[in-house]
C-alpha cells in the first residue's frame, strides 16, 4: 500500500485547474470567458480521471483543447495584482522567512529522495517508490509549502488558487505543449520513423573514416533530438543506426565512451530545438518573455560549442581507451 | 521517406509561425495515416500518450500556487534586497553559483532545481536584482536577456551534471539500450565518460555569464553616451 502516488498528485492539479476554469467561467469580465474556462476544465478531466478514462475519448478532448488555441479562444485579462508597493511593505514585514516556504521545496527533495521513499510501516509506504521519487517528493513539497506560506503570511486560502490561476493563464495553452510534444515522438516511434533518418544517414555520409563516423554519430544525435525534443528517443535509434556500426564494430570504438557522450550531444539538440517545450518554451512563457525563442537564442553559443567540444572529445578518446 | 511527412509539417509549422498545438497534432495526424494507421487509433494514441506524460505538466502546476502566493507577498522583492546588499554579485555571477550548485546537486541525484520553483521566484529576481544594484534601471530589452540566460542556467546545470557521478535515468536507459545489443558496460564507466563535457559545459556557461555581464554594462552605458 503506497500512501503518496503520483494520482494522488494528478488529483490535486486537477482539483485546482478545476477551481481555476471554474474561477473564469464566474468572470464576467474575462475577454475569452468561455474558451479559456472550457480549455483548463478539460485540462483539469484529463488530469482527474486520467487512467479510467479511454484513452481515445483523451485523444477527441485533446483535439477540442487544440482546436480552443488554435482559434484563438484563449486568453486572459490583465488582471492588476498586488501593487509594487504592497509586495515591498510585505516583504519587509515577512523578512528573510518568506524564504521558508520556497525553500521547502528543493529540501522536501532532497529528504524525499534520500529519505522518506525509505519510510515504511510493514507494507505500508509513505511514498510510491516504483515511480519517479523525485517527481512525488517535489510534490509533495509543493503542497506543504502552500500550507506553510499560509500560515506564515495569514493570507486566505483561496488566496494561492488565485494567484496560482493567473501565472496558469500567464502561460496559457503553452502548458500542455510538452505532453503533447511527447505524445507525437510515441506516435513518430510506433509509425518507425527512426530508422528511416538512421538509414538515410548511414547511407550518404563516407563513414569509413573514423572521424567522419564520429562526427556523423554526434551529429545525428543532435539533429534527431531537434527533430523529435528528446535526446531519450533519439539515442536508441541513432545508437544503433550509426553508433554501433560504424563506430563500435567497423572502427572498434570503446562502446562507453561512445554512449556517454552521445547522449550529452543529445541534450545540445534539446538546448535548440522548440519540441522540447518544457525546457524552452514553458519558461519563456513562465518568465514572460516576449520572445517566446528567447532562451532557445540565449542558449546557441553553449549548445553549438559543448557540441563541438563532444565531437572532439569523442574522436581522442573513443578509439584510444 | 514519406514517414518523414511530420517532420516536414513540424518544420513547416513553426517557420509559417502557425499555433504550435495545432502543428503538432497535424504532424501526428498525417504520421499516423502514411503508416497505416485509423484516424481513431491515432486520437487512442495521442490520448494513451498524453496521459503517461502528465508528470510533465504536473510539477509546473502544482507549483504556481506556491509561487503565485509568495511573489503576492514579495518574494521576489526580497530576493531582490538580499542580493543589492551582497557587494561582489552580478547577474552572471549569480547565475554561474546557481549553476555549479544545480551541476553538483543533481550528480548525486537529488533534483533541487526547476523553472517554475527556482528559476522564476529566485534565480531570474536575484541575477536582475544584482544588475540592477550595479547599474541602476535597466532596459526591458536587457532584463529579458537576464531572464532568458537564467532559463538557460538552469537547463545547463541540469542536462550536464545528470550523466555523472551518480548513475540515473539516462544512465540506465544508455545500459540498456547497449545490452539489448549485447554489449554490456558498467555503470562507473558511463558516468565517469559524462565527466569531461560537465566541465566543458561549466566552463562554457562562465564565459556566457560573463559576456552577460559585458552586455549588461554596455545597454546601460550606451543611452547615457547618446546624451
Amino acid at each position: 500500500m503506497k500512501l503518496l502516488s503520483l494520482e494522488v498528485f494528478y488529483v490535486i492539479a486537477g482539483v485546482f485547474l478545476l477551481l481555476v476554469a471554474a474561477g473564469i467561467a464566474a468572470d464576467r469580465a474575462h475577454p475569452k470567458r468561455w474558451g479559456s474556462a472550457l480549455f483548463w476544465g478539460l485540462l483539469a478531466v484529463t488530469f482527474l480521471t486520467g487512467k479510467s478514462l479511454p484513452p481515445v475519448v483523451v485523444g477527441y478532448l485533446m483535439l477540442v483543447m487544440v482546436a480552443l488555441a488554435a482559434t484563438k479562444q484563449m486568453g486572459f485579462a490583465d488582471k492588476a495584482g498586488a501593487s509594487p508597493a504592497e509586495r515591498t511593505a510585505s516583504a519587509d514585514r515577512l523578512g528573510n522567512w518568506i524564504f521558508l516556504p520556497a525553500l521547502l521545496i528543493p529540501g522536501t527533495a532532497v529528504v524525499g529522495t534520500l529519505l522518506l521513499s525509505k519510510l515504511h510501516w510493514g507494507d505500508w509506504w509513505l511514498l510510491d517508490s516504483t515511480n519517479n521519487v523525485t517527481v512525488t517528493s517535489v510534490c509533495l513539497g509543493a503542497v506543504v509549502a502552500v500550507g506553510m506560506a499560509l500560515r506564515l503570511t495569514g493570507a486566505r486560502s483561496i488566496v494561492p488558487v488565485g494567484e496560482g490561476g493567473r501565472l496558469v493563464e500567464t502561460i496559457g495553452w503553452a502548458l500542455i505543449l510538452p505532453q503533447m510534444l511527447a505524445a507525437l515522438g510515441g506516435i513518430f516511434a510506433k509509425a518507425g520513423v527512426g530508422p528511416v533518418v538512421a538509414d538515410l544517414a548511414a547511407h550518404a555520409l563516407p563513414t569509413q573514416f573514423p572521424f567522419v563516423a564520429v562526427v556523423a554519430y554526434c551529429l545525428g544525435m543532435a539533429l534527431f533530438t531537434i527533430c523529435m525534443g528528446n535526446a531519450f528517443a533519439a539515442f536508441p535509434v541513432i545508437t544503433l543506426g550509426i553508433g554501433l556500426p560504424f563506430i563500435v564494430q567497423q572502427h572498434h570504438g570503446n562502446p562507453a565512451i561512445m554512449a556517454a557522450i552521445g547522449m550529452l550531444s543529445g541534450y545540445c539538440g534539446t538546448l535548440l530545438t522548440p519540441m522540447a517545450a518544457n525546457f524552452n518554451l514553458v519558461p519563456a512563457m513562465l518568465l514572460e518573455l516576449r520572445d517566446k525563442n528567447a532562451v532557445i537564442k540565449a542558449q546557441v553559443p553553449l549548445a553549438l560549442s559543448i557540441l563541438a567540444a563532444n565531437i572532439g572529445l569523442m574522436y581522442f578518446c573513443v578509439y584510444r581507451f | 521517406m514519406i514517414k518523414l511527412i511530420g517532420i516536414l509539417v513540424v518544420a513547416l509549422g513553426f517557420a509559417l509561425r502557425f499555433n504550435t498545438l495545432l502543428v503538432v497534432m497535424v504532424a501526428g495526424i498525417a504520421t499516423g495515416l502514411v503508416a497505416g494507421m485509423s484516424f481513431n487509433e491515432i486520437m487512442e494514441l495521442f490520448g494513451k500518450y498524453f496521459v503517461e506524460n502528465r508528470y510533465m505538466t504536473l510539477t509546473v502546476v502544482l507549483m504556481l500556487p506556491i509561487v503565485g502566493l509568495l511573489e503576492r507577498y514579495g518574494l521576489r522583492e526580497r530576493a531582490e534586497t538580499i542580493i543589492r546588499r551582497t557587494k561582489a554579485a552580478t547577474a552572471g555571477r549569480v547565475l554561474i553559483f546557481y549553476t555549479a550548485v544545480r551541476q553538483i546537486s543533481i550528480a548525486f541525484g537529488v533534483n533541487i532545481g526547476g523553472h517554475a520553483p527556482m528559476v522564476r521566484p529566485l534565480v531570474s529576481p536575484m541575477a536582475e536584482g544584482a544588475a540592477r544594484a550595479r547599474h541602476g534601471d535597466l532596459p526591458a530589452k536587457t532584463s529579458e536577456s537576464i531572464r532568458a540566460h537564467a532559463a538557460a542556467a538552469e537547463n545547463i546545470g541540469n542536462f550536464f551534471g545528470e550523466d555523472t557521478v551518480f548513475a540515473v535515468g539516462a544512465v540506465l536507459l544508455i545500459q540498456g539500450t547497449l545490452h539489448a545489443q549485447g554489449y554490456d558496460v558498467g555503470l562507473w564507466a558511463l558516468s565517469l565518460w559524462g565527466i569531461p563535457t560537465a566541465l566543458v559545459a561549466f566552463g562554457l556557461l562562465v564565459w556566457r555569464a560573463r559576456v552577460l555581464d559585458r552586455k549588461i554594462a554596455q545597454s546601460v552605458a550606451k543611452p547615457e553616451a547618446e546624451k
